[in-house]
């Protein structure tokens, strides 16, 4: 996981969009690996249950809502952040982003007296909200190398998993997977989403 | 059976041995093209280059697994989900680093010519003429006078996209039309035009991508998928360019699986016979013979084949006898510049996706400028809005900010140095006996850092992005410098440098390797210094160049 990474990466990012021969650090790229993996594979953290999936896909949906366009749970974002949790996270991230379910799930149990998923979306969406702000605050100020809050890798996890999905692409964003031309200046209107990437 | 006789040998298929093969070819030699790895046909074999996004199951990103399997692709971009097998295998090919080397391979018809990054420069007198000016290494044997006819010749066949700017030190080229600049990047370049006194430019990427038609090849579809394989052939490869013409001659042999273990030379003729190929597939040997070799393997693996090869005449191998075989290997060194937000053109956005960007010409110790350090770097670069990807690190859940982050973002513009990495005799390679790689060859040895010259000019690489950014209104300027290792830029030369007396370079001005004249190498190792272009183009025009001459040299009866 390397959202400690992610300001510097997204400089670099900016940078090599449009480059040949680093062109491949694509957007979903920022999930890729920097710390050396001494394990081969995960333990119990690594291993997500249906239910797991299923809190999963609801913390995704309220991070990114079905609005005019659908949301992060009809492009089952849940089952691609088990997957990426599973196969790309080391084991110390998979405990922390495990261990974030419970804590996330607590939270709601302090703030709403309920757990998450039986939650109403206002409540949710209050309890993500606050959370939210608890992972960037920690984000913007931990040093480099510390370990990052769960919540930035389910918010991670969530967009990427949204707008890489054929939903994200198609339905949120433009895709179109070959342009035949390339216009270099465009008028452009508030509220035309963006054109996805095709590779 | 197959006749083991041929003309000549061209080993290796890359962007340089694909030149080989169709030049040789074509000037009517009856030619064995050798590759290491597997074949990949064209089109047929690009198996992922119309897959969508969402077809992957980790999106393109990477996994455990695959960090485990790739040790040395895992350090950079190489490693992903998508094109993961046109990488070489850490495992099957391993190499021991006495520095960290980050030695990124395509070991597979075609080579590194199927995921290169296309960008085509040439290089000026400045660049051939700065060893002897600065008493660097060894003087280069040509000058632009001996190569512009084979740019020229080069230019025309693989399609390059360029616009024509009348710089000295980034001599043009025969063009097809470039791909624009976009709002963003000609916003700033029109506001650099009134800085520096226009000595630093912002010009339109030169890429190997047509914009108009070849034979046999469309002009590019915008999808910057370059790496994945081109259905259209519309970026040069081996496989969409050189092995067609040369396959059309009826004169072309291609071997996949087959690693050339040594060149067989004849001490008494003083010229190599033939060489020793190992197949890949049944560990079978055979010796193949021809009039002429060219080693065009790319740079590490040519000389590796020269490391052993008349050992008995030679320990040090073939090409040693000056003492710089293995020595001066270069890169350019890079990952280091500034980026900033761009203002005033949220009405502004454009359409396709362009498979390059911008560059910024040299202009350090140039026309008068003069560094604590030598020679230069160009930078290159890309203005574009921000995607999805802003949102990560940014506060917002929900509805409004999910919808919010489905729009384009703000206009950033930032590049990267390419900087010139001086020749060293320190940086070397040499054979270590002590590992062995699956087919029993000792495998490379690498030592090689960058030094002193390199350090002070990458303060001048972020501080000079960041004052153009600065002086063209761009906001919010971050400089950065991602650190680099020799090897990451992927533009291995020099180990086998061309040279003009034979006591002190293993070529001469003709890529002929002294001591065994009708044997050329014709891909980077032959560099004599590294200016600051990407450096496949003056491959293909060296390899060119020197094919015509050694067809030349058959019909003298001097090989």
């Amino acid at each position: 996981m390397t959202t400690g990474l992610i300001d510097r990466r997204e400089a670099i990012r900016r940078v090599s969009a449009l480059l040949g021969g680093i062109a491949l650090v694509s957007e979903s790229a920022l999930l890729a690996g920097c710390r050396d993996r001494s394990a081969d594979r995960g333990g119990d953290a690594a291993r997500f249950s249906d239910t797991d999936v299923a809190f999963l896909d609801e913390v995704a949906e309220t991070i990114l809502p079905e609005t005019k366009t659908p949301g992060a749970k009809a492009a089952k974002v849940g089952a691609f952040m088990a997957l990426m949790v599973t196969d790309a996270y080391e084991p110390a991230d998979q405990k922390i982003f495990r261990d974030g379910m419970q804590q996330l799930d607590a939270a709601c149990r302090t703030k709403h007296n309920t757990a998450f998923m039986a939650a109403t979306p206002e409540q949710r969406l209050a309890l993500l909200e606050e959370i939210d702000r608890e992972q960037k605050t920690y984000m913007d100020g931990r040093a480099e190398g510390a370990p990052a809050h769960y919540f930035r890798m389910m918010k991670e996890l969530t967009l990427t998993g949204y707008f890489t999905s054929e939903i994200g692409s198609t339905k949120a964003m433009r895709y179109v997977e070959t342009p035949g031309r390339f216009d270099p200046c465009l008028p452009y209107s508030p509220g035309e989403t963006i054109w996805a990437a095709h590779a | 059976m197959q006749s083991q006789t041929y003309d000549a040998i061209v080993v290796g298929s890359g962007i340089s041995g694909g030149w080989a093969a169709k030049e040789l070819t074509e000037k009517g030699l009856r030619v064995l093209l050798l590759e290491r790895g597997k074949n990949i046909e064209h089109v047929k074999d690009y198996v992922n280059a119309t897959k969508a996004p969402w077809e992957y199951p980790h999106r393109g990103g990477r996994t455990r697994a695959m960090e485990l399997a790739y040790p040395v692709l895992k350090r950079d971009y190489p490693l992903n989900e998508k094109n993961l097998d046109w990488w070489a295998s850490d495992q099957e090919s391993p190499y021991t680093e006495v520095k960290r080397f980050d030695w990124y391979r395509g070991y597979h018809v075609g080579g590194r010519s199927l995921m290169w990054g296309r960008q085509s420069y040439r290089w000026s007198e400045f660049d051939f003429e700065a060893n002897a000016k600065d008493g660097v290494a060894v003087d280069w044997p040509l000058r632009t006078a001996d190569i512009a006819p084979w740019y020229d010749y080069v230019e025309r066949f693989a399609g390059i996209a360029g616009s024509k700017e009348r710089m000295a030190q980034l001599p043009d080229g025969q063009f097809q039309p470039a791909m624009p600049l976009n709002c963003g990047e000609q916003l700033v370049s029109d506001r650099l035009a009134k800085h520096f006194g226009g000595g630093r430019r912002i010009i339109p990427g030169r890429n190997a991508n047509l914009t108009r038609p070849l034979p046999g090849r469309s002009p590019c579809q915008y999808r910057n998928a370059c790496w994945l394989g081109c259905p259209y052939g519309a970026y040069f490869s081996t496989q969409s360019s050189t092995l067609p013409a040369a396959a059309a001659t009826g004169r072309l042999t291609l071997k996949p699986w087959a690693i050339v273990t040594e060149v067989i030379y004849d001490k008494d003729k003083k010229r190599a016979t033939g060489v020793r190929v190992l197949d890949a597939m049944t560990d079978q040997t055979t010796d193949y013979q021809a009039r002429v070799i060219f080693l065009c393997a790319s740079t590490l693996n040519s000389t590796w084949l020269l490391l052993r090869s008349a050992t008995d005449v030679w320990p040090g191998g073939l090409g040693s006898s000056s003492g710089e075989l293995g020595h001066n290997l270069m890169d350019h060194h890079f990952r280091c510049g500034a980026s900033g937000d761009l203002e005033g053109l949220d009405d502004k956005y454009y359409y396709g996706r362009r498979p390059t960007g911008f560059y910024i010409p040299r202009y350090r110790n140039l026309f008068g400028d003069k560094r604590n350090y030598l020679r230069g770097f160009g930078y290159q670069g890309g203005a574009s809005r921000e995607g999805w990807s802003r949102a990560v690190a940014e506060l917002g859940v929900g509805g409004a900010f999910k919808d919010a982050m489905a729009m384009p973002g703000q206009w950033t513009i930032g590049a990267t140095a390419f900087a010139e990495m001086l020749p060293n005799h320190a940086n070397q390679v040499t054979l270590d006996q002590t590992k062995k790689d699956k087919w029993g060859l000792p495998v490379l040895s690498i030592d090689c850092a960058t030094g002193e010259n390199e350090r002070l000019m990458r303060v001048d690489m972020q501080n000079d992005m960041a004052e153009t950014l600065e002086a063209c209104g761009v906001k919010n300027v971050h400089t950065f410098d991602s650190g680099y290792f020799p090897g990451m830029g992927i533009h291995e030369m020099g180990t086998a440098r061309m040279g003009r007396d034979p006591k002190t370079s293993v070529l001469n001005a003709h890529n002929q390797v002294w001591d065994a004249p009708n044997v050329f190498v014709t891909d980077g190792s032959c560099m004599v210094s590294s200016a600051c272009q990407n450096p496949s183009l003056t491959y293909m025009a060296l390899t060119a160049r020197a094919a015509d001459f050694a067809v030349g040299e058959l019909g003298r009866n001097n090989l």
